[in-house]
């Protein structure tokens, strides 16, 4: 089960956050921190699956964001892993040209509208 | 007021921001902003500020003051623009989760039926994110309706709406169930996807529905889709680089799992096509490897066929050659769940799982170093601890402990020979002497005791050892106590396995006192230096004065815990110098406890002999099969029944107080602090019915006492008290005095009982008796009697009268039943 999905900048700033299991919003922040700093302190060559706590996180690098998903163990860790890169090529295909900040920007829009 | 700024202006704004500072001032301004405009109630432009209110909490900014004022708004007005329906009930889901308003369900119940779909759909969302148990009961009829809607985008949201229903609420699983009939007659792969997900939950969730699937042959028809998935061409709006909707593959192969486990029957039915997935999914890309993995998942989990399980065995091997490092981690995941049941497959991968260790990525050693635990048998050994131990040298320390502590598991299971089991200790002790676990050291402590024919080896290695460097407390305990044992071998330089180096006295001495002065030394280690020196006392011969001042200098120590230690051994030096040789002397070969009985350990009492080395079969808890056998058991054969050392906890209230201790604390390998669990067999109840508490203040019932022996002026009384905190304990007080006109010297009390019972037999006060009664030996006696039966005793007695050497056999029979009932 996915637990949650987040997006960061390389700045740990969270740009987009979707949270699929009830998480105090004081101790998201505090997630997300230790989420992104995890991610953040692994080089290129290094597997894109983290175990963090009780859970796995997997995560993929598209230029200067970061797309975070939080999974627990019954997940197959590869599908989720092309699930993020399907998701952003949808992206990319809606919006036809995706750009780092144009993602959020977007993404917002897309939303709302 | 100016018309609130919309949602792209205020992203734009926010990108501006070039600090976190920055943008949360720029976020706090609109917030105001927006709650003034909630305040005058504004409607025009709620819309606008709803939006910018879901980006706010999008960015993660606490945004939940708008809550109450959206719910006002959404029960007060008519939805009369969908765009405002929308963008209110997303609101909704994102921010108001888990709360319960009742109000709500009026709400959603008429706009679950409303005429547009996508309001229909939001209302579905919004309900499965966050209604209440309450909420989801009421409406999962209407829920239950749209499934069978024939409005493909309805089904797949009421499906999803049905998961979350049944996760809060399973009890209703039963109202869906006539729903899935028709299900995956689909042909549009987001309703396949959906009901996948949603026969999902419910297997999961309920057996009675996991069997009812498998009767209605659900196992044939996912076959069929998948089959059809796997075989149709090209189709451009299922397509993820090459391969047909892989995640509706993924999902089924799971459902296919949960279908098969221990299931045989459905089993059989999807062999064909695991084996066909396996070989035809393309491997080039990743979208294949994510489904190859879920198929290998499946066919470990299932009752599969021995080839299919060799099949997916390969499969892992080949990820493992992969270059890439997910696909690397993700085989050695699958491979340690299925180490246990497919062994010999797993072994032969085993030389690209030990180069794995020696992989850059954290995640992927950790698995590598689990899997090679898992892989160590007999045959190799060898080999795989010479990698191991490599490993241990170069991980990280987070590892260290772990790898350690495997490694000990695995030289004890599988060790060719003692040296070699010593030598793997040895090594890790010194690469990561302080990681290594504190149970450790006594485990080691007890085996090097066992391989009585390496003691010299190893005390040689272990002095080199600590030669160079005492810092690592876990192997300084080791050597101290090895040292402290078998410094006679290390002085005397007899050593068969190595070059014997040439030691003397004074340079062991020099190491222990460095080992007790150093500011590394933690307070056990230094317990245990010192205890070693004591030992050393009796094994060396010429530095025992030099000993001696040490142990008198600690008696002043400001830790409690050495200055106890040294007071008492300057005690044996001075007061009790006859007994230290016998205190001091050999410990004898540890057993390791087994729950099923003690085994004993033989060792009389205050007797300057060596030990005797005698371990009687545990005494078996059968009935007695005739008062007279049990008698003739007792001393047959000139074994005496176990007498066991005394406990290391009390302080009684007699002279023999400090030996006690003395005797308690070299028995339990020196570190009392940490009390390790007794590793001289004793029985743990003895034990219990001693409690930190003195031994004497039961209440003595007025149990009269007997006089159990009383020939040629030797007299035996015994007095009795029973144990307050464990009722088959009988405490017996013997003392003896004599009426002749001479001291009888050397005296010594044995005592044997029938098997049913058993003996603690602590020191006796002194061991003359001095003439005309003019004194008595005191002696405790402690019998366990769970079955409550009569007490009987048989006694021997030896002591020095008059020049020559007496010793007499007796029984007792007289006692009273109050000490045994």
């Amino acid at each position: 089960m996915i637990k949650f999905f987040l997006m960061v900048n390389k700045q740990g700033q969270t740009r987009l956050s979707r949270y699929y299991e009830h998480v105090e919003i004081n101790k998201r922040t505090m997630l997300e921190a230790e989420v992104i700093k995890s991610c953040l302190s692994r080089s290129k060559d290094q597997c894109s699956f983290i175990e963090y706590k009780d859970f796995k996180l997997v995560y993929r690098q598209y230029a200067a964001l970061f797309v975070v998903v939080g999974i627990n163990e019954t997940e197959n860790e590869m599908a989720v892993y092309e699930l993020i890169h399907n998701f952003v090529e949808v992206l990319d295909k809606y919006f036809s040209r995706v750009v780092r900040h144009s993602i959020c920007y977007e993404i917002a829009s897309f939303k709302t509208s | 007021m100016p018309a609130p700024i919309r949602l792209r202006e205020l992203i734009r704004t926010i990108r501006t921001a070039r600090t976190q500072a920055e943008e949360r001032e720029m976020i706090q301004k609109e917030c105001a902003a927006i709650r003034s405009s909630f305040r005058e109630e504004d409607n025009t432009y709620r819309c606008r500020n709803v939006a910018k209110l879901l980006y706010m909490h999008m960015l993660g900014y606490p945004a939940h003051f708008g809550q109450l004022r959206i719910c006002r708004v959404l029960l007060g007005q008519e939805c009369s623009c969908s765009d405002d329906c929308r963008c209110l009930f997303l609101c909704v889901q994102v921010l108001c989760v888990h709360t319960d308003w009742v109000f709500f369900f009026v709400l959603f119940y008429s706009d679950l039926n409303h005429s547009t779909q996508y309001v229909q759909g939001l209302a579905l969302c919004t309900l499965g994110c966050m209604g209440s148990s309450e909420m989801c009961r009421d409406l999962a009829g209407e829920v239950e309706k749209l499934l069978k809607t024939s409005n493909s985008y309805l089904r797949k949201k009421a499906a999803l709406c049905a998961v979350h229903v049944i996760r809060k609420v399973p009890e209703l699983m039963e109202m869906f169930l006539p729903a899935t009939k028709n299900l995956l007659n689909e042909k549009n792969h987001g309703v396949l996807h959906t009901s996948v997900v949603l026969l999902t939950e419910m297997c999961e969730r309920s057996p009675d529905m996991l069997a009812h699937f498998r009767k209605v042959s659900l196992v044939p028809q996912l076959v069929r889709i998948l089959k059809n998935l796997i075989m149709s061409g090209y189709s451009p709006e299922h397509d993820v680089s090459g391969i047909s909707d892989p995640f509706l593959q993924v999902r089924i192969l799971r459902l296919l799992r949960i279908l098969g486990r221990n299931d045989d029957d459905s089993s059989e039915a999807m062999n064909d096509i695991l084996a066909q997935v396996a070989t035809n999914t393309e491997t080039s890309k990743n979208v294949g490897n994510a489904i190859l993995y879920e198929t290998v998942l499946t066919i470990m989990d299932i009752k599969s066929e021995s080839g299919l399980r060799v099949l997916a065995i390969n499969i892992l091997g080949r990820f493992l050659l992969n270059n890439d490092k997910n696909i690397r981690y993700v085989a050695l995941t699958s491979l340690l769940k299925t180490v246990q049941t497919d062994h010999n497959a797993v072994q032969r991968h085993r030389s690209t799982i030990v180069d794995c260790l020696k992989d850059l990525d954290v995640s992927i050693k950790r698995r590598a170093m689990e899997l090679s635990f898992a892989l160590v048998n007999g045959n190799n050994v060898r080999g795989m601890m010479k990698e191991l131990l490599y490993f241990l040298d170069s991980c990280e320390p987070e590892f260290k402990a772990d790898c350690a502590s495997g490694i000990f598991l695995a030289a004890e299971k599988y060790a060719p020979s003692k040296r070699w089991h010593i030598d793997t200790i040895m090594r890790v002790l010194t690469t990561a002497g302080s990681y290594v676990r504190d149970d450790a050291v006594p485990n080691l402590i007890q085996l090097i005791t066992n391989s009585v024919e390496m003691h010299a080896y190893t005390v040689q290695r272990l002095y080199k050892a600590i030669l160079g460097d005492y810092s690592q407390q876990p192997l300084v305990q080791v050597a101290s106590w090895c040292i402290g044992e078998y410094g006679d071998l290390l002085v005397s330089g007899q050593c068969e396995e190595e070059e014997p180096i040439q030691v003397t006295e004074d340079e062991v001495l020099d190491i222990l006192e460095s080992v007790l002065i150093s500011n590394m030394s933690a307070s056990v280690t230094r317990g245990y230096a010192l205890t070693a020196i004591m030992k050393l006392s009796t094994r060396f011969t010429c530095t025992v004065n030099r000993i001696k001042k040490v142990v008198s200098i600690y008696g002043s120590s400001i830790d409690v815990e050495l200055q106890q230690r040294a007071v008492e051994y300057n005690a044996l030096f001075k007061k009790y110098d006859h007994m230290r040789p016998a205190l001091l002397e050999r410990m004898p070969v540890m057993e390791k406890v087994t729950t099923n009985g003690p085994t004993e350990i033989v060792q009389t009492n205050g007797e300057t002999e060596p030990a005797v080395l005698e371990t009687k079969p545990p005494p078996s808890a059968l009935p007695p099969a005739g008062q007279a056998n049990d008698l003739l058991d007792l001393l047959g054969g000139s074994d005496i029944t176990p007498v066991i050392p005394t406990a290391p906890t009390s302080k009684p209230a007699f002279a023999g107080g400090e030996l006690l201790d003395l005797l308690g604390d070299l028995n339990l390998t020196g570190s009392p602090v940490s009390a390790p669990a007794p590793q001289i067999a004793q029985p743990p109840f003895l034990l219990d019915g001693l409690p930190a508490q003195p031994l004497f203040n039961d209440i003595a019932a007025g149990i009269p006492s007997i006089t159990a022996y009383n020939k040629n002026g030797l007299k035996i009384d015994f007095t009795f008290e029973r144990s307050n905190t464990n009722p088959s304990v009988t405490v017996i007080t013997i003392q003896a005095s004599n009426s002749t006109e001479q001291d009888m010297t050397d005296f010594v009390f044995q005592a044997a009982v029938p098997k049913t019972f058993q003996l603690q037999l602590l020191s006796p006060s002194s061991s003359v008796i001095p003439a005309f009664n003019s004194g008595t030996i005191t002696q405790v006696i402690k019998v366990l009697n769970p079955q409550k039966q009569q007490l009987r005793m048989r006694i021997k007695l030896t002591y020095n009268h008059k020049g020559s050497a007496m010793q007499d056999l007796a029984e007792v029979n007289n006692f009273p039943p109050q000490s045994w009932q």
